[in-house]
């Protein structure tokens, strides 16, 4: 409890003066293999989070197998030389543990969420798939798994309103060569041609202790824990460099204009932009932006078109900004009878504005206000997709630094309004999106059609 | 930042110990299970009789301030089924002074986030907020809560959103999967099988939520649920300020009739055409939460469906690759309430899917094996602390420590509970609750290609069911 002590007070005694501080303490140190590894104690609860980053996602799949690094995160719970199919995961539960994995274009990430005496359970596994995953594959795990993989697909897109339109709009956005311009969960096709040969390879190339990071969080001893990690991972061979992607920057070179037809009830409305990779030099802004125009009440779409107007149900706004490029993304569901053309120029209306006249100090303080309290509620969980066991590996995957929290943080509140619309007209430009139109079944009348 | 500047050093340094060769012929031994050890709440009643429940945690300068109250979406008058939900939606949309967007911009630019909303049997207003905006954020509070100002301008722009969100369900298997399965299960005739409709929706007035309000915002049918960086010295005078007004009074009467089980295995499918998948949702009648088999129950759910290693998902998904994942829960009312096991399968293998959830529930009954039973124990004892970890968490097990009017201690003495129970009262748990020829069998997905296949099974009497069967006529808007 010391060290929670001393954080809170420290955070509560800047608070007061209106510049908080936000620190998660850690240490770090790499393996003879060259495994990174960092360290977070937090004795809130009994229990601690083990989080394991492989610098692999669907980015650096080849071509012909799209979708593979998720099929292979699947492949990763089924056992490797020393745990046979089935025991990875009845030796968690029965130890109190839940676990889970997924996948981007950047990175696959796993983690085990554990009582805190069964940390060298969560050792043990996680270093015997790293070192000797391969001992133990057969044909038939592969077959389960995309078999598994392809009702995911199923599940997450085809079943899914609106869902199919987000299988096609990597290609639309990306140049073919890039390693953004198709799905992360891949082809059905390609699933079905993934082979047992594919999965040694990329296990060779892509799974060694040089291209992930070890994160602990949570009730443990730091120094037992950096033993028990000495032990687990001693014997897991350092494998070849990895040589990651450097693709050339993408840009959209003219708008493209796309209708599809879905089951659906309301049409939708979708723009989609480019934009700066994440914590790169814009990107905050963009993130900002994505609230001014999308996030509650008040926010410039929302407000006009669902509250004022009312002719949209819903306003969806975000950046999902990855290693090479981001995306910023403009949702907006009609009400019945409304065609998406109409949507289109409210939108573009206020585009526009945002172009031409800085937000307010009041509306950019408002969102900056609310990412603050979002970085102190993330950091209440070490364990899980989003608690500061996964967040550290992310800082430390993307900017070198696991405690980026409070640089972080800063980047959001050094932002001024002029800074806001800048951003706007450098990357929400009308020559250079995507326009995706998605209607219901023989309604392609109510279709966006350039103005 | 001591701590901090020490573990800089470690930055980029290569380790040089030789570590001893771990054994890898089996899971390592693990130590002493650690339990948690939660503090008692700390109670307190305001002057005008609003009780306080307080659990401190001071990791995060963030602070959790809940009203629960105790009524909820199966109160709903006959006709106006919804509107607890659209009251306690309608609640931020304008009060006191402020107008809905005025109110809005003030809680966002504290950093606050104060959200309401309705649960089957109670509602809540959310305050979350940052400790050195306490104040600010629990007078905004208790302005939405005291002084609602239901606007009809406003109620008519929230019934538009909803008549839409309604129409918009047409598209939503597992929501026409789960309004159908309520439906059937508990009949029209029981509030439990009531929902919003086109015709409800339609009929909310101001004088109706007025009436939510002033009947369910009564100090004996509610508390407030704290959770965070505070104490009783530090909020009991902002409490004391801000709720004072707050009415006092009884908790109004509530007409919560105990179910009737389902009779005999019913099966209904609900075409929707084109669907990729088809939604699976099997239940009937199970325990209420304060039945003495509560644990062994847990227990039970967690070996059949509530784990990923549950008999459930190991046979579709695993075993068989039908479904990207299957799973079963037990709804713990205050009374009878629902078991259900559900999944999405591959349309084409609706029918064989379907068969084994049947297996599944037979072979349930019988005793179970020992390594299965402990891991099944285990599981969900001592992952039982993660229900406790964040200022929200805590809130939540306040609140159902309210609702299911559980001791202080409960949560403390839970995991020895779990441990303690035994085969054979698992499989008299299996044997009373899940029962093969006494269930309702609910399937969404496109008929042309799935009947055949479940006809096969020789199931029972098979009802053919449209998506306006269930959701009613589609709203015209």
């Amino acid at each position: 409890m010391k060290q929670l002590i001393t954080l809170s007070v420290f955070c509560l005694a800047v608070l007061s003066a209106g510049a908080q501080k936000i620190k998660v303490p850690y240490e770090q140190f790499t393996l003879p293999n060259g495994l990174n590894v960092i360290l977070h104690q937090d004795k809130t609860i009994p229990r601690i989070s083990v989080n394991v980053w492989y610098f692999v996602g669907s980015g650096n799949e080849k071509p012909g197998r799209t979708g593979f690094a998720h099929l292979f995160e699947h492949i990763l719970f089924e056992g490797s030389k020393n745990v046979p199919e089935g025991k990875f995961d009845e030796w968690l539960e029965a130890a109190g543990a839940n676990n889970n994995g997924s996948t981007t274009e950047d990175r696959t990430n796993y983690y085990e969420d554990l009582p805190s005496n069964a940390l060298d359970l969560a050792l043990f596994l996680e270093s015997d798939r790293m070192g000797f995953l391969l001992a133990s594959l057969t044909d038939s795990t592969v077959d389960g798994q995309r078999d598994v993989v392809k009702n995911e697909r199923r599940q997450s897109y085809e079943n899914r309103p609106y869902g199919k339109a987000n299988l096609e709009l990597p290609a639309l956005l990306y140049p073919a060569n890039h390693p953004y311009s198709w799905p992360v969960i891949g082809s059905m096709s390609d699933l079905t041609a993934a082979s047992r040969q594919d999965v040694a390879d990329f296990f060779t190339q892509y799974y060694t202790p040089g291209n992930a990071s070890l994160c602990i969080a949570g009730d443990i001893d730091l120094a037992q824990a950096r033993k028990a990690i000495e032990k687990w991972f001693s014997d897991v061979p350092a494998g070849k460099p990895v040589v990651p992607p450097s693709p050339v920057t993408a840009v959209l070179k003219e708008e493209k204009r796309v209708v599809m037809e879905d089951k659906v009830q309301l049409p939708r409305l979708q723009m989609i932009w480019l934009s700066p990779a994440n914590f790169h030099p814009g990107s905050a802004e963009m993130d900002l932006l994505s609230s001014i125009l999308g996030g509650g009440k008040n926010s410039r779409l929302y407000k006009r078109l669902v509250y004022d107007l009312q002719i949209a149900q819903n306003v969806s706004c975000f950046q999902n900004s990855s290693k090479f490029s981001g995306e910023f993304y403009i949702a907006v569901t009609a009400r019945p009878g409304i065609g998406l053309s109409q949507l289109e120029k409210v939108v573009q209306e206020e585009i526009d504005r945002i172009k031409n006249e800085n937000p307010s100090d009041r509306e950019l303080t408002r969102v900056v206000n609310q990412s603050e309290s979002r970085f102190l509620t993330q950091i209440e969980r070490s364990g899980g997709f989003s608690g500061k066991a996964n967040q550290l590996n992310e800082y430390f995957f993307y900017t070198g630094n696991p405690d980026y929290f409070n640089e972080d943080l800063q980047r959001f509140k050094s932002v001024d309004p002029a800074d806001i619309s800048a951003a706007a007209r450098k990357y929400l430009r009308s020559d250079a999106r995507i326009v995706m139109s998605i209607v219901p079944e023989g309604k392609k009348d109510l279709a966006a059609t350039k103005n | 930042m001591k701590k901090l500047l020490i573990s800089l050093l470690f930055l980029g340094v290569i380790t040089s110990v030789h570590a001893q060769s771990p054994d890898r012929s089996g899971p390592p031994a693990l130590g002493q299970v650690k339990n948690l050890e939660l503090p008692a709440p700390v109670r307190f009643t305001l002057s005008n009789g609003l009780k306080v429940v307080l659990m401190e945690k001071h990791n995060v300068p963030m602070v959790q301030v809940n009203l629960l109250i105790q009524t909820g979406n199966y109160d709903d008058p006959v006709g106006k089924e919804g509107l607890a939900s659209f009251a306690m939606d309608a609640l931020d949309e304008g009060a006191g002074s402020y107008t809905a967007l005025q109110l809005a911009d003030e809680i966002e630019f504290l950093g606050a986030q104060i959200g309401s909303g309705s649960r089957p049997f109670s509602s809540e207003v959310n305050c979350t907020a940052p400790v050195s905006r306490l104040q600010q954020a629990l007078s905004l509070m208790s302005t939405i809560v005291l002084k609602p100002t239901f606007d009809a301008k406003e109620i008519e722009r929230l019934k538009k959103l909803r008549l839409n969100g309604l129409l918009q369900s047409y598209d939503e298997p597992n929501a026409i999967a789960q309004r159908a399965f309520n439906q059937l299960m508990f009949t029209d005739a029981s509030p439990y099988g009531r929902f919003a409709n086109d015709r409800s929706i339609r009929s909310y007035a101001r004088e109706d939520l007025m009436a939510f309000h002033k009947t369910h915002f009564i100090s004996g049918n509610s508390t407030l649920v704290i959770a965070g960086d505070v104490t009783k010295q530090t909020i009991q005078p902002l409490l004391e300020k801000y709720f004072a007004a707050y009415p006092k009074g009884n908790a109004p009467a509530k007409n919560r009739p105990v179910p009737a089980q389902i009779k005999g295995r019913q099966i209904y499918i609900i075409d929707k055409p084109g669907a990729a998948q088809s939604v699976i949702s099997i239940g009937r009648l199970g325990p209420a939460r304060n039945d003495p088999a509560y644990y062994a129950v847990n227990v039970l759910n967690t070996i059949l469906g509530g784990s990923f290693t549950s008999r459930l998902n190991s046979n579709l998904r695993e075993q068989h690759g039908y479904a990207y994942g299957a799973s079963s829960s037990f709804s713990f009312w205050n009374m009878p309430s629902p078991f259900v096991a559900s999944s999405s399968v591959q349309t084409d293998v609706t029918g064989p899917a379907l068969g084994e959830f049947f297996v599944e529930f037979n072979k349930i009954r019988q005793p179970i094996p020992a390594d299965e039973l402990t891991r099944g124990k285990n599981y969900n004892a001592l992952g039982y602390a993660r229900l406790f970890e964040t200022n929200s968490d805590l809130a939540g097990t306040l609140s159902a420590q309210i609702l299911f009017q559980l001791p202080d201690g409960y949560y403390n003495g839970y995991v020895g509970k779990v441990l303690a129970v035994t085969g054979d009262e698992v499989k008299a748990a299996a044997n009373q609750f899940i029962v093969p020829d006494n269930l309702l069998v609910v399937i969404v997905g496109d008929r042309a290609k799935i009947e055949a296949g479940i006809r096969q099974l020789n199931l029972g009497t098979i009802s053919l069911l449209s998506i306006e069967d269930v959701l009613g006529k589609k709203p015209v808007l």
